[in-house]
C-alpha cells in the first residue's frame, strides 16, 4: 500500500537519504535491522585488530596496551592501532557502510577483510570460513571468485583498453579471451559505458573511469563488493550520479556491498546500516535513523547535527503515545515512513495520524511533532 | 606526573638541539683550525714515491702468484678461463658480423650498407622514422670520417657488453624490485661497482682475464650492469600502488602481479635503464682501450700518446655521434613503449616497415656479396678536415687565451685548492681522522660516523694517508665547482625548456665523451697541473649534476610555482623560496653523484698532473714493482668514495626526516 509510493519517491527525490528503497524488501529500515538477527551473516567480523609498528602482535593481547589511547600507544610502544577490536556482521544483500573521517581506520578495515592488509588479530568469517586462517591458495581463490573491490583511485591499468581492464579479473582467474570479452561487454553495458570499450582510461573522465572500476568489480560476479571511498575523487554532480548508479546496480544485481566513505550524506543515502568509526574504534553501528535519532555519544551527535532530520528520521522516532484527548480516526501510516514523506498527510489531517504496525497502534503523530522536526531542522541548517 | 616531566623536557630540548647542531659544526671546525695551526706538519704519514710498505710488497707477491697459477689452478681452469672463453666467443662472433674479416672472408659478413640499412630499420621498428634517419646519417658519417672499422669494433664490444648486462641485469633488477631483502643486499654491491673508479678494476681484471677484448667487455659489464639493475628495480618499485592493489584484490598470483601489472607499468623505466646501460657501456668500451680493447678508444689513446689533438678529436666526434644515435634511438623507443602508437597510421606504418624491411634485407645481401657495399668507399676525407680544424683551434687557443686560462687556474688553485689541501694534508692524521668521524656524526648519524672511522683506519692502513688527503682536497674543490655549476645551469634549464633543448645534447655529449678526449684541450689550456685534473673531474661530473638538478626543478608541480607567482614572487624569490627547496632531494642527489663522478675521475686526473692517489694507480699500471702500491691506492680511492658517499647520504637522510605518515 505505502511501499510503492515510497519507492517512487526514493528514486525521484534527489537528496533522498536513508536506505529506504534501495532494497526490494517491502518494509522500511527498522525491520531490516531485525532480519540480520536471524539470518546467517555473509561476513562476520569479531574483535578485529590491525596494529602497525614494531612488535604489533603484542598489542591486542595485552590488556594494558590495548587500553591506551592512540597517542599513548604511539609514545609507549611506537605502534599505531588503525583498527581496534572491531566486530560487526554483514547480512546477505545488504549495503553495509563503514564511515569515518580520514585516519579513522576505515580503509584499513576494509583491506583487512580481504587481507590486502594482514590483520593483527581477530576473526573474519566469510560464509562460515575464517578468512584469516585461509592459506595463500584459498585466499586467492576467494579473491578471484567471491570478492571484488572498487578503489578510490580506480586502480585501472593505463595501458589496457576499457574492455581489457574490465576483463582483468577474469584474466587473472584464467578465463579465455572470448569469454572475457563477452562478459566484459555485458558489464560495460550494465554500467552504461557502451561505446567506450576500446578507449584507454586516460581518455575517460573520472566518473567514467570509476564506472570502469565498477564494471571490473562486477565482471567476476562476486558475492561481495567492497567499495573503498570510490567516489571521493569525483566532483559532486558526478558523485551523485555514481551513487544513484550503485543504488540502481544494487537493485539490479542484489550483491552484498561493503561501502567505505567519509561522507555522511553518502552513507545515509546508500547504507542499510552504518558503522561509524573513530580512531580505529567503533563508535556506533546502526541504521541511518538510529544514528540520527539516538546518537551514542557526543561525537556522533556532532557528526550528525547538520543532517536534515526530516529526511532521515521515521515516524517511529517522533511519535508520541496516544492521549485520551486524541481522536483516533485519522489517517494511518507505518512506523517506517520517513517524516518528510509524512508531512503532507499529517498537516492535511485535522486530527493526529495513527502509527500502526501489524494492526497494532504504536503511537500518534500530530502537527507539533512534525513541525518540531521540520523547523528544528531548518534552524539547524 | 611522569608525562608532564617528559613533555616538559622534550619541549625544552627540541629548540636547543636545532640551534646547537650548526654551532657544534662551526665549533668543531674552529677547534680544528686552532689545533692545525699548532700541530701543522706533524704525523702527516707521508710516503715517498718509491717507498713501499709491507702491504704493498704483499700485494706484489699476490699478483705474481696469481699470474703463475693461471693455467694450473682449478678456479682459473674451470671458472675464469671459461668466462673468458665465452666472452671471447661472443665478441668474436659479433665482430665477425660487422667489424672484422671472418669465416674465411676478407671482409665482415655485413658491410657498411647492410649495417646502415639494418640499424635504420631497427630504429624505425622500435622507435620512429625520425631517429631512423638520424641513425642512418650518423652511421654513414663514421664511414666518411674514415673510421668505419673502428666504429664497428666499438659497436660490437658495446653490443656484447649490453647484451650480457641486460641478460643478467634485468632479472636481477626485477628481483630487487619485488624483494626488499634482495634490494638491501644488492644496493651496497651496486654502489661499490659504480663508485669504484674504472681503473681500479682494470688492473685485477687483466690479472685474471689477460688483456684484450674479453676483459675489456667484462670491465664494461661491471660498469654497465649496475644501471640496468638499479633502474629496473626503481621502475618496479615506483609503480603506483592502486593498480597493483587492484590486481591483488582480484587474487593475482605473484607471477601474475609481475607480468600483468608491475612489468607493463614499469616498461618505460626499464627501457630507460637499457638506454643508461648502453651509454655506460659505450663510455667504458672506449676507456677499456687501455687494456687493449679494439675500436675508437684505441685511436684516441694512440693520438693522445703523440698529443695529436686532431686525430683524437676526429675519433672523439665518432664516439659522440654513436652515443647520440644510440641515446636518441633508445629514448624514442622508451617513449614508444609508453605511448604505444606513433605518428603514422598503424596500417600504413606496417606496410612501410615491411617494404623497408625488404630493402634492408636486400642491402644486407648486397653488402655480403659486393665489395663496394662492404668496404666504405673513399672514406676519410671528412675526417681529415675535422682533424685539421681541431688542431688549428687548439693552437689558436694556446696562443691567445693564455692570460685568461692562467687567471682562472691560479684563482682556483690559490683561493680554494691550496688552503684546503694544506688544511687536510698537513693536519696530523689522528686529528684529521677525528675531525672526519666527528663531522660524520654531527651532520650525519652515528652509523655514518662508524663507517667513517673504519674508512679512516683503512686509509691509514693502506700506507697512503697523505696522498688520500691531497686527493680528498681536490675532490672537494671539484665537487664544489660541480654543485655550483649544477645549481646555476640546472635551474636555468629546469625553468626554460628552450634552454634545456639547447644544453641537453651538449651534456649528453660531455657524458659519453671518453675522458681522454677532453683531457687534450684541458691540458692544452691549463698545462699539466692539479687544476687540470680538477677541470677534468668537473667536466666529467657536471653534466650528471646539471641534469639531475634540471630534472628536479622540472618535476616540481606547476601549480606550486604558479601559486608562488600568484603570490607575487619575483624570479629570484621563486627560485630560492620554491624551486630550490622543493628540488632539495635532487640537489642532494646531484651532490652525491657529483662526488662519486669526480672521484672516479681521480685516476684519469693522475695522467694530467693530479699526483696523489691517481698518480699511484697510473704508476702501478706501468711499473711492476709499484703494482701493489697502485692497487692499494685504487682501494684507497674506493674507501674515500664509500666514506664520502655514506656521510653525504646520512646527512641527506637527516635533513629529510619527515614525520611518519598516518594510516587511514
Amino acid at each position: 500500500m505505502r511501499t510503492p509510493a515510497l519507492h517512487g519517491r526514493a528514486e525521484g527525490a534527489e537528496q533522498r537519504p536513508g536506505g529506504v528503497g534501495i532494497m526490494s524488501t517491502d518494509t522500511a529500515v527498522q525491520p531490516r535491522g531485525q532480519v540480520n538477527d536471524h539470518q546467517t551473516p555473509v561476513i562476520s567480523v569479531r574483535n578485529l585488530w590491525k596494529v602497525f609498528g614494531p612488535n604489533a602482535d603484542r598489542v591486542p593481547g595485552s590488556a594494558e596496551l590495548a587500553a591506551l589511547s592512540r597517542r599513548e600507544l604511539r609514545e609507549r610502544a611506537r605502534c599505531t592501532a588503525a583498527v581496534r577490536e572491531v566486530s560487526f556482521d554483514v547480512a546477505p544483500g545488504e549495503v553495509f557502510v563503514v564511515m569515518g573521517l580520514s585516519g579513522s581506520g576505515k580503509s584499513t578495515l576494509v583491506r583487512c577483510l580481504t587481507r590486502l592488509i594482514e590483520p593483527t588479530a581477530g576473526e573474519v568469517v566469510f560464509e562460515g570460513e575464517d578468512i584469516l586462517r585461509a592459506d595463500k591458495r584459498r585466499l586467492r581463490e576467494l579473491r578471484r571468485r567471491k570478492f571484488s573491490m572498487v578503489f578510490q583511485h580506480f586502480g585501472l591499468l593505463p595501458y589496457r583498453t576499457v574492455v581489457d581492464n574490465v576483463g582483468y579479473g577474469l584474466e587473472i582467474r584464467g578465463a579465455g579471451r572470448a569469454e572475457r570479452i563477452r562478459r566484459a561487454t555485458e558489464v560495460i553495458e550494465l554500467v552504461g559505458l557502451d561505446g567506450y570499450e576500446h578507449s584507454y582510461p586516460d581518455q575517460l573522465s573520472g566518473g567514467m573511469q570509476q564506472r570502469v572500476g565498477l564494471a571490473r568489480a562486477l565482471a567476476g560476479d562476486p558475492d561481495v563488493l567492497f567499495f573503498d571511498e570510490p567516489f571521493s575523487a569525483l566532483d559532486p554532480l558526478i558523485r551523485r550520479d555514481m551513487q544513484n548508479e550503485v543504488i540502481r546496480l544494487h537493485r539490479q544485481v542484489g550483491k552484498t556491498m561493503v561501502f567505505i566513505t567519509h561522507d555522511l550524506s553518502e552513507a545515509l543515502k546508500l547504507g542499510d546500516r552504518i558503522l561509524l568509526m573513530r580512531d580505529g574504534n567503533v563508535v556506533q553501528a546502526g541504521t541511518g535513523d538510529e544514528l540520527v535519532g539516538a546518537p551514542a555519544d557526543e561525537y556522533v551527535r556532532d557528526f550528525v547535527q547538520d543532517v536534515p532530520r526530516a529526511d532521515v528520521l521515521t515516524l517511529r522516532w517522533i511519535m508520541r503515545p496516544s492521549r485520551d484527548a486524541d481522536q483516533l480516526d485519522g489517517p494511518e501510516l507505518g512506523p517506517g515512513v520517513i517524516v518528510r514523506d509524512a508531512v503532507r498527510t499529517v498537516l492535511a489531517a485535522d486530527r493526529p495520524v495513527r502509527v500502526v504496525e501489524n494492526g497494532e497502534l504504536l503511537g500518534v503523530v500530530g502537527h507539533a511533532e512534525v513541525l518540531d522536526i521540520v523547523a528544528g531542522n531548518q534552524a539547524g541548517a | 606526573m611522569a608525562t608532564t616531566t617528559m613533555t616538559g623536557s622534550s619541549t625544552r630540548t627540541t629548540p636547543r638541539r636545532r640551534i646547537t647542531k650548526p654551532l657544534a659544526v662551526v665549533g668543531l671546525l674552529a677547534l680544528w683550525l686552532v689545533a692545525w695551526s699548532l700541530l701543522r706538519g706533524q704525523d702527516m704519514l707521508e710516503l715517498p714515491r718509491a717507498t713501499l710498505t709491507d702491504l704493498h710488497h704483499w700485494l706484489n707477491d699476490v699478483n705474481d702468484s696469481v699470474g703463475a697459477s693461471r693455467n694450473s689452478s682449478p678456479i682459473f681452469l674451470y671458472f675464469f678461463n671459461e668466462i673468458r672463453a665465452v666472452m671471447d666467443a661472443l665478441v668474436t662472433f659479433v665482430q665477425g658480423l660487422i667489424a672484422q674479416p671472418a669465416y674465411g672472408r676478407p671482409v665482415p659478413v655485413l658491410g657498411w650498407l647492410g649495417v646502415v640499412a639494418l640499424v635504420s630499420y631497427a630504429s624505425w621498428v622500435f622507435a620512429n622514422w625520425r631517429v631512423a634517419l638520424l641513425a642512418a646519417g650518423g652511421f654513414t658519417l663514421f664511414g666518411l670520417q674514415g673510421l668505419w672499422q673502428e666504429s664497428m669494433d666499438t659497436l660490437a664490444l658495446t653490443l656484447v657488453a649490453v647484451f650480457v648486462s641486460l641478460l643478467f641485469g634485468i632479472p636481477l633488477g626485477i628481483l630487487a624490485g619485488v624483494s626488499d631483502r634482495f634490494h638491501r643486499l644488492i644496493t651496497p654491491v651496486l654502489d661499490l661497482m659504480q663508485t669504484m673508479p674504472t681503473f681500479v678494476y682494470l688492473a685485477p681484471l687483466t690479472l685474471v682475464f689477460l688483456i684484450g677484448p674479453a676483459s675489456a667487455t667484462i670491465a664494461t659489464l661491471i660498469y654497465a650492469m649496475p644501471p640496468a639493475i638499479r633502474i629496473t628495480a626503481h621502475g618496479i618499485r615506483s609503480v603506483p600502488a592502486p593498480p597493483v592493489e587492484a590486481t591483488d584484490s582480484f587474487g593475482a598470483t605473484r607471477r601474475q602481479r609481475l607480468t600483468k601489472a608491475l612489468l607493463p607499468l614499469s616498461k618505460r623505466t626499464i627501457v630507460l635503464g637499457v638506454n643508461q646501460t648502453i651509454m655506460a657501456a659505450l663510455a667504458m668500451v672506449t676507456v677499456a682501450a687501455l687494456i687493449d680493447a679494439p675500436g675508437l678508444g684505441k685511436t684516441v689513446i694512440k693520438a693522445l700518446q703523440t698529443t695529436d689533438v686532431g686525430t683524437a678529436f676526429n675519433a672523439g666526434v665518432a664516439i659522440v655521434v654513436m652515443a647520440i644515435v644510440l641515446d636518441r634511438v633508445t629514448t624514442a623507443a622508451s617513449v614508444r613503449a609508453e605511448q604505444g602508437g606513433g605518428d603514422l597510421n598503424p596500417r600504413i606504418r606496417r606496410l612501410l616497415l615491411a617494404g623497408f624491411g625488404l630493402v634492408a634485407a636486400f642491402c644486407s645481401y648486397l653488402s655480403y656479396t659486393y665489395l663496394w657495399a662492404s668496404e666504405f668507399p673513399d672514406g676519410g676525407q671528412l675526417g681529415e678536415y675535422l682533424s685539421q680544424g681541431a688542431t688549428a683551434v687548439t693552437t689558436w687557443a694556446q696562443q691567445n687565451l693564455a692570460d685568461l686560462t692562467a687567471g682562472v687556474k691560479d684563482g682556483v688553485t690559490i683561493m680554494l685548492l691550496n688552503p684546503l689541501e694544506a688544511l687536510l694534508a698537513e693536519s696530523p692524521w689522528w686529528l684529521m681522522g677525528a675531525v672526519i668521524v666527528l663531522l660524520a656524526a654531527l651532520i650525519g648519524n652515528l652509523r655514518a660516523a662508524a663507517v667513517a672511522a673504519v674508512c679512516v683506519g683503512l686509509l691509514v692502513g693502506s700506507g697512503l694517508w697523505n696522498a688520500s688527503m691531497i686527493t680528498l682536497a681536490m675532490t672537494l674543490v671539484a665537487t664544489l665547482l660541480v654543485v655550483t655549476l649544477g645549481v646555476v645551469i640546472g635551474v636555468w634549464m629546469g625553468r626554460s625548456s628552450r634552454v634545456d633543448r639547447v644544453i641537453r645534447p651538449v651534456l649528453d655529449a660531455g657524458q659519453t665523451m671518453p675522458a681522454f678526449v677532453y683531457l687534450i684541450p684541458v691540458v692544452a689550456l691549463f698545462s699539466v697541473s692539479r687544476f687540470s685534473a680538477i677541470v677534468a673531474g668537473v667536466v666529467y661530473a657536471a653534466p650528471v649534476a646539471i641534469k639531475i638538478v634540471a630534472d628536479g626543478v622540472r618535476a616540481i608541480p606547476e601549480s606550486t610555482v604558479e601559486a608562488a607567482t600568484a603570490a607575487g614572487s619575483n624570479t629570484w624569490q621563486t627560485i630560492t623560496k620554491v624551486q630550490l627547496p622543493m628540488a632539495r632531494q635532487s640537489l642532494l642527489l646531484a651532490t652525491n653523484q657529483g662526488l662519486i663522478y669526480v672521484l672516479s675521475m681521480v685516476v684519469i686526473g693522475g695522467l694530467v698532473g693530479a699526483g696523489a692517489l691517481g698518480y699511484e694507480v697510473v704508476a702501478g699500471f706501468s711499473q711492476g714493482q709499484l703494482y701493489g702500491k697502485g692497487l692499494a691506492a685504487g682501494v684507497a680511492i674506493v674507501v674515500l668514495g664509500i666514506m664520502l658517499d655514506r656521510i653525504a647520504r646520512a646527512a641527506a637522510q637527516r635533513s629529510d626526516r619527515a614525520p611518519s605518515a598516518n594510516q587511514t
